[in-house]
């Protein structure tokens, strides 16, 4: 085959030549297709946006006033030369795999995805396809999720102790996607759920769009322990510990996050505890998620992109690294810096 | 194993001191003495001896774990131990074993002496039995070494509070060389024990840095001045015949330095001296670097080679006990004319030396012995007031040390490293390198690694440049664009064949990420064989 590549790999980002567009590009396009709303992917300031339905609320609260359109998962729409349609990633609600389609051979771009059902964001679908573009955030055999409800359990368990011994549990969360899914999980039974601002914002946008939630209370100046004991707290990780958290009054901290499954960095993020949980696939589900899709060509995008990508080699798969600027929500997470703009 | 593992976690996870020791207090009610005896050695550094090679291990831990064994090597210093790697990779299981710390560890000496075969298929049933978190204690009992977020002190006052003993009692029995393999809880904590109170020794008053020179201290009379020795701290206690050598770190090194044993000749017993332990050959003007008595810490047994080569030399200057009386209430003044008398008799060839006292006026002599600090081999100045007693721990006031600053040199960093443990994920370790050769056609010299002296936003802004500018990979370490000029300190410089720059630096550290500075403003080989020439 004499033919460009469907996808190929620019300075700006994953760019199509038949369709004459580019996806979660990192520097100023056209013609943007948006995987999810996460900060490291769908920036600012491209000339028009596509992205599903459910990614668009969330994405134009914190882009702005951004020309946008939305698409049904699995509708197939004609760009140009190529047939693209979004498939869901499982990530966040919204969250997309790009399907697309040139002359029948078919590319996808995964962005972050995860392959069990979180309750809140439509389950992961496998898209057969030739080239396979994937994270690889937690590549490595280390990296392994328990049953969500465990872990539900071990955050309740938590919770209610807190609770009984007078204490506040505060809960730090990426707060588009993570912080929600983290709230699902609880018993409100327990007592109330308070939000930092910056997740009640996202709660409200998601709420508006028709995802259920459980009741939670806006964490402004006049909510503290007095008036809400008992309570858990969801903020950002960079909010526990600041002058904000001193209100709760005694309290513990957790952080909920993929990274605490290794002590090391469990114990430098000096928290009371750290449940281990991950909108990114674990090991098993990067390989599950790989050969479902059948695909020969696998492009390692973020993560432990080397290690991964020599493992895949290892078993007969075509697979190379991609330098790309993705990976800022749980790469960072751990900082507490995740929060960027 | 399921109680022990539960209170490892307990301490783990929490940061908070009264967890800690609620846990260890719950803890050290219920358990058995054996499990007790276990976890206060394990926790106090003693270990069971070693039954496996760490590479059987990670061959094994693999091969389990059904991954290839350069998998399990990348993931390592990733998660930066090697019992959670092996506990992270190995299939899933829950716990299915009601065996005790003790009882495992009974099984673990077991297999000392088997083959590989059957060791093998021990550890294989035991990854098979055991559940994650008690995987991870297992692996931490064949590995060695169960570091956990728990001071000697806090165990001690955990154990104080369930036995209802006294604190400071218990601490001094839980010193010194006891091994669970040769004691009993009984024996260690509650016989009468009557060598216990020979061997205790006085907690060490420790000085503050002196920032601002000595100009800040008033009326120069009140004062007394020292060097400040660059070797190992020690207190030298002679009683009941016989003597013990503790370092400021309360660990007991008479076994390491047998020539002080010599002191019971010259001294009178009932006397303890604190001092530094420094190499001094005999007739020499100043003792030997620092790097000669390196190899002396370490060893337990010391070869004669070793004794011969490096002999070490208490230098005395202050008197804690003195014909069995505690004496450290008394001015430092009349402390230190005791100790001159007592040291006035000491032979040549005695393994106890008076440490000077540097005759002064003003702040200007000060300044001019600090200036000669170098030569002395000193690393500064010490301070004392004359009429202070000898206090316990760092308290303010009495004692400075007024350090020499240390050496500098601007290099480019070459190679970065994930750390590892704690700093898992953040690139923290680097290799700095000099400029070599004639303009245009320069190398770098890599001359010595570095891994602290940075603040945490800094090691968080370098990760970040580091990911995007990796040029290469070496396993873990990755070399990148040469570009960062630090500011490296160090304590001292000397020759070196091993090194590829031909010299080796001793406790460098990362001064200052000097971000005015280009590459081509940073110190070259040359500078650095200069430094050598001066100051090696």
């Amino acid at each position: 085959m004499s033919h460009d590549p469907i996808l190929t790999f620019t300075p700006e980002g994953i760019y199509c030549p038949a369709g004459d567009f580019h996806i979660d590009p990192w520097r100023r396009v056209d013609r943007a297709l948006i995987t999810h709303g996460h900060s490291d992917h769908a920036r600012w300031g491209m000339g028009r946006y596509l992205a599903t339905h459910e990614a668009l609320p969330v994405m134009r609260h914190r882009l702005g006033d951004i020309v946008a359109e939305g698409i049904g998962y699995g509708e197939q729409r004609r760009i140009g030369g190529a047939t693209v349609s979004f498939h869901p990633a499982g990530h966040v609600p919204g969250s997309a795999q790009i399907r697309v389609e040139v002359r029948g051979e078919v590319w996808v771009a995964s962005g972050d995805y995860k392959v069990i059902d979180d309750g809140l964001s439509t389950p992961f679908e496998p898209v057969r396809c030739h080239h396979f573009i994937t994270e690889s955030t937690f590549g490595l055999p280390v990296f392994r999720w328990e049953p969500q409800g465990t872990v539900a359990a071990q955050i309740n368990d938590w919770w209610r102790a807190c609770a009984a011994q007078g204490k506040t549990a505060m809960l730090g969360a990426y707060s588009l996607g993570k912080a929600q899914r983290l709230m699902a999980m609880l018993d409100p039974a327990i007592g109330p759920i308070l939000c930092h601002a910056a997740v009640e914002n996202t709660n409200a946008v998601m709420r508006a769009q028709g995802i259920t939630l459980p009741d939670t209370v806006l964490a402004n100046k006049d909510v503290s322990a007095k008036t809400h004991p008992g309570a858990m707290v969801i903020a950002p990780p960079s909010a526990l510990g600041s002058v904000w958290s001193r209100k709760f009054g005694p309290q513990e901290t957790g952080f909920a996050s993929g990274w605490m499954a290794l002590r090391g960095i469990r114990r430098r993020r000096a928290g009371d505890r750290g449940f281990v949980i991950s909108d990114h696939a674990d090991w098993a589900g990067l390989l599950w998620a790989i050969r479902q899709t059948e695909a020969e060509n696998i492009y390692v995008t973020h993560g432990y992109t080397d290690i991964f990508a020599r493992y895949l080699k290892d078993l007969g798969w075509n697979a190379q690294v991609l330098q790309t600027q993705f990976g800022g929500d749980e790469e960072n997470e751990t900082e507490g810096s995740g929060e960027a703009a | 194993m399921k109680a022990f593992a539960e209170l490892f976690n307990a301490i783990d996870q929490s940061t908070k001191t009264t967890v800690k020791v609620n846990a260890l207090a719950a803890y050290f009610t219920a358990a058995d003495d054996l499990d007790k005896l276990w976890t206060v050695a394990l926790f106090s550094g003693r270990r069971p001896k070693r039954a496996v090679t760490t590479t059987r291990l990670r061959a094994w831990g693999a091969e389990v774990a059904g991954i290839p064994l350069w998998l399990f090597e990348e993931c390592y210093p990733i998660v930066g131990d090697l019992a959670e790697t092996i506990a992270l990779v190995l299939p899933a299981t829950q716990t299915r074993d009601t065996r005790s710390l003790s009882h495992w560890i009974n099984d673990l000496r077991a297999v000392y002496e088997a083959d590989e075969a059957a060791k093998k298929a021990f550890v294989l049933d035991a990854w098979a039995r055991l559940g994650g978190r008690e995987r991870f204690i297992f692996n931490k009992l064949i590995t060695g070494g169960m570091r956990v977020g728990v001071s000697q002190k806090l165990m001690t006052r955990a154990l104080a509070r369930a036995s209802g003993r006294d604190e400071a009692e218990l601490a001094h029995r839980l010193m010194g060389n006891w091994h669970p393999d040769d004691t009993t809880w009984h024996a260690l904590i509650e016989a009468r024990d009557a060598t216990a109170d020979a061997s205790r020794p006085y907690p060490f008053y420790l000085a503050h840095a002196l920032e601002d020179g000595p100009e800040a201290l008033e009326h120069p009379a009140e004062w007394r001045a020292e060097w400040k020795w660059d070797g190992i701290r020690g207190q030298l206690i002679l009683r009941g015949g016989a003597h013990y050598v503790w370092s400021r770190g309360e660990e007991l090194m008479t076994d390491r330095f047998p020539e002080l044993a010599r002191a019971v000749d010259y001294l009178p017993d009932g006397t303890v001296l604190d001092g530094e332990l420094l190499v001094w050959h005999e007739g020499a003007a100043t003792p030997a670097s620092f790097n000669t008595l390196q190899p002396r810490i370490g060893r337990k047994t010391v070869p004669k080679k070793l004794l011969r080569d490096a002999p070490v030399v208490l230098h005395a200057y202050d008197l804690l006990e003195w014909q069995g009386a505690d004496i450290r209430a008394q001015p430092f003044h009349a402390r230190r004319a005791l100790l001159e008398a007592a040291c006035a008799t000491l032979p040549a060839g005695a393994p106890v030396k008076l440490s000077p006292q540097l005759p002064f006026a003003t702040p200007q002599d000060l300044h001019a012995y600090r200036g000669g600090a170098r030569d002395a081999h000193a690393e500064g100045l010490m301070l004392k007031r004359a009429d202070s007693p000898y206090l316990a721990g760092r308290k303010r006031g009495d004692w400075w040390k007024w350090k020499l600053a240390p050496l500098t040199i601007d290099a480019v960093m070459i190679y970065a490293q994930a750390g590892s443990g704690r700093r898992a994920n953040l690139f923290t370790d680097f290799t700095f390198a000099v400029r070599h050769g004639p303009p245009g056609n320069e190398t770098l010299v890599p001359f010595t690694k570095a891994y602290s002296g940075l603040t945490d936003k800094e090691f968080r802004e370098i990760t970040a440049w580091v990911r995007k500018n990796t040029l290469q990979r070496f396993g873990p370490v990755r070399q990148v664009t040469p570009h960062h000029v630090f500011e490296i300190a160090f304590e001292g410089i000397q020759a070196s064949p091993r090194h590829k720059s031909g010299v080796a630096l001793r406790f460098p550290r990362m001064l200052r990420w000097r971000h005015d500075k280009p590459m081509s403003q940073a110190n070259t080989l040359d500078d650095l064989n200069e430094m050598l020439r001066l100051y090696g």
